[in-house]
């Protein structure tokens, strides 16, 4: 996969539905190069995580996904011994009564690749070249970014029971933050940043026209325009992200709608829209928008 | 101006160092590796590639937002415009109040000294505006300071409950413990563990709307607003004005938008900048909500100047009754932080022996302190 250009890998993506911007594409370019993980942030609903899926996809490497949440530990990222297997393994031995001669060689059993349960990380160790996911990273406690730090650094994993497994070929690590809090600046050096914002007028259509090619084109034309114009200037408490319009596009392509007007985009509006204040407020909005 | 860019002559490596110096010297945190990295980037990308260096400097050297919009300008300065390469603007985030301000011009290569670094210039006029009294704003700094209120961090103050949640370490949770291992059929296994549970302790805002008090309501009401609305905290805040009569304005303040909650709250005031009857409002609190169980293990603040109409033997009498049920009464006194001030006024001299904490409230800064009180509780 190195043999890639910067412009080969923007087209690799577009062919999965994903269409980047030359400024992403150099920086997953050099996150492939540099063998160093790649940290998204941006809004919610940008497509932080549709890039490594697409990444996943495009690169036809398999994809190893790791959601945080508060409280994960090293037990849910890592890996774990399947604790009921082994108790198990050891009532067969009892069984088969091969009892007291060799207490050392049973209990070397028991720790055997075959009871590790592989947790993401772990997984993505073994199969990589891989895609791993690290999903909302800023949802995880501080030391649990301590501990992905050290794993992000040497790409291997130390198990006291039977050794240290080291990925031959560094996997691709793309982290997701929804900027709920700051990183620590530790983290943030391993990785290349990227700011994903929300994409232009042309750019949405495209992207909107990609992912979601039966809806009339000059519906898609006026949805976008319609959300880019929401996004500016109407001053929303949540502007509807590209995910949104997807949504919004296809909630109105199913009712039929080849055209938009005041009564099908009001109709539909919960596809874009989630709080009550910016509903009241895109209604209002609507009349002028579609002017 | 001889931009470094058009210095051909000079070798690229230093051209780049240098890039990365004034950046640094812009307040984007650029550390040695950092810059680094962006030396390694650049070089596989090609130093003929202006926009890679863009997009790699982007991604090695900075680490937030607030970087970025810095990094465009100092990029601009150093090689030129990035908009005319087409690639990405800086992204429009909530503190896009701070960057809106003017910044002083910054000449490439010009060695910018500490003490006129623009960055930090820049970032003082909104620690000016902290620090001001808001009853002396502008309208147009007024408009500013909303804003601003909505970077204050508010964390509720946490209450600890009666049962225990399951954690990844604490203490061992024997029951459960037990019971997973009943489920192998008595083997001992994996220990679980716990940690005693909490939940938002509920805080009691009692906002003086009177006359004297004008300048401040509403600031404090949209302290009351962020308060209400913190996700942590979710339905255990609540917000009651106190002029003449009690009103009770959380489900008004429940708005996300801070300007809608602020007119629905002004809405259902009817005693705006009237006078104070502090000691009836505060009983009426005691009688029909505060004994009842709001007031009860609550953090209490009450935000008044002390100036007290009615009977101030019944004002004392009703903050000691409320301090005997509330976990903590905290008073607000918005003319605490003004040089020179004695607690004189009769109400405070009155309540004082009653109170947990008593604390200034005339700036933005002074209400962030006031949160972290809320929060310590």
């Amino acid at each position: 996969m190195d043999a890639l250009t910067t412009d080969q890998l923007a087209d690799r993506l577009a062919g999965t539905g994903y269409l980047s911007d030359p400024e992403l594409a150099t920086v997953t370019y050099l996150a492939l190069r540099m063998q160093r993980p790649l940290l998204l942030e941006g809004e919610p609903g940008t497509g932080k995580t549709a890039l490594a899926e697409a990444l996943a996809e495009a690169l036809e490497l398999p994809l190893v996904r790791l959601q945080c949440y508060e409280g994960i530990d090293a037990s849910q990222a890592l890996y774990d011994w399947d604790f009921p297997r082994q108790i198990l393994h050891l009532r067969a031995l009892e069984a088969v009564g091969r009892s007291g001669q060799d207490v050392e060689e049973a209990e070397k059993s028991l720790y055997d690749e075959r009871f590790l349960l592989a947790r993401p990380v772990l997984a993505a160790l073994q199969q990589a070249p891989a895609v791993l996911l690290v999903d909302e990273v800023d949802r995880a406690d501080d030391e649990f970014e301590a501990f992905l730090l050290e794993v992000l650094a040497t790409y291997r994993v130390t198990i006291p029971e039977l050794g240290t497994i080291a990925a031959p070929e560094p996997p691709l690590v793309v982290l997701t933050s929804n900027r709920t809090r700051e990183l620590h600046d530790a983290l943030k050096r391993r990785c290349l940043y990227h700011w994903i914002d929300h994409p232009g007028l042309e750019r949405e259509v495209a992207i909107v026209r990609s992912r979601a090619p039966e809806v009339d084109q000059t519906l898609t034309r006026q949805v976008v325009a319609v959300v880019q114009q929401l996004r500016t200037d109407a001053g929303l408490l949540k502007p509807p992200g590209v995910a949104e319009t997807l949504d919004w596009a296809r909630a109105l392509h199913h009712l039929g709608t080849t055209e938009l007007d005041l009564s099908s985009a009001a109709t539909t509006l919960g596809a874009l829209v989630k709080y009550r204040e910016d509903t009241e407020r895109v209604r209002a909005a609507l009349d002028r928008l579609l002017a | 101006m001889t931009g470094p860019g058009a210095g051909a002559a000079r070798p690229a490596v230093e051209v780049l160092l240098g890039f990365a110096r004034a950046l640094r010297a812009a307040g984007v945190p650029v550390t040695q590796d950092r810059s680094r990295s962006y030396l390694e980037a650049v070089a596989i990308l090609g130093l003929d590639d202006l926009p890679g260096t863009y997009a790699a400097g982007r991604a090695t050297l900075c680490g937030s937002p607030d970087d970025l919009s810095r990094y465009d300008e100092i990029f601009t300065a150093w090689f030129g415009d990035p908009a005319a390469l087409g690639t990405g603007r800086a992204p429009a985030t909530a503190t896009a109040t701070i960057v809106d301000l003017p910044l002083d011009e910054l000449g490439p290569g010009e060695e910018t000294s500490e003490g006129e670094d623009p960055v930090r210039a820049r970032a003082s006029a909104a620690e000016v505006l902290r620090h001001r009294d808001v009853s002396a704003l502008s309208a147009a700094e007024r408009a500013r300071l909303a804003v601003l209120f909505g970077g204050l961090r508010v964390r509720p103050p946490w209450r600890r409950t009666f049962r225990h949640r399951r954690w990844h370490r604490g203490e061992v949770d024997a029951a459960r413990t037990l019971r997973a291992s009943l489920r192998r059929m008595g083997e001992p296994g994996e220990i679980a563990w716990r940690r005693p549970g909490v939940r938002p302790r509920r805080v009691v805002l009692l906002i003086d709307v009177s006359g004297s008090m004008s300048g401040y309501t509403e600031a404090l009401l949209r302290l009351g607003h962020r308060l209400v609305t913190a996700p942590a905290s979710a339905g255990r805040v609540e917000v009651f004005t106190v002029g003449t009569r009690l009103t009770r304005v959380s489900a008004a303040l429940r708005h996300r938008d801070p300007e809608r909650a602020l007119a629905a709250a002004g809405d259902s005031v009817p005693d705006w900048s009237g006078g104070t009857r502090l000691g009836e409002g505060l009983q009426a609190f005691m009688d029909r909500w505060g004994r009842r169980g709001m007031a009860r293990g609550a953090v209490v603040v009450i935000a008044s100047d002390g100036w007290e109409r009615g009977s101030v033997d019944q004002l004392a009498e009703q903050v000691a009754r409320l301090h005997r049920v509330a976990h903590r009464v905290v008073w607000v006194n918005p003319h605490r932080g003004k040089v020179g001030y004695e607690p004189l006024q009769r109400g405070i001299v009155a309540v004082l022996p009653h109170l947990d904490d008593f604390v200034a409230g005339h700036s933005l800064a002074t209400y962030a302190e006031l949160v972290e009180v809320i929060g310590r509780a």
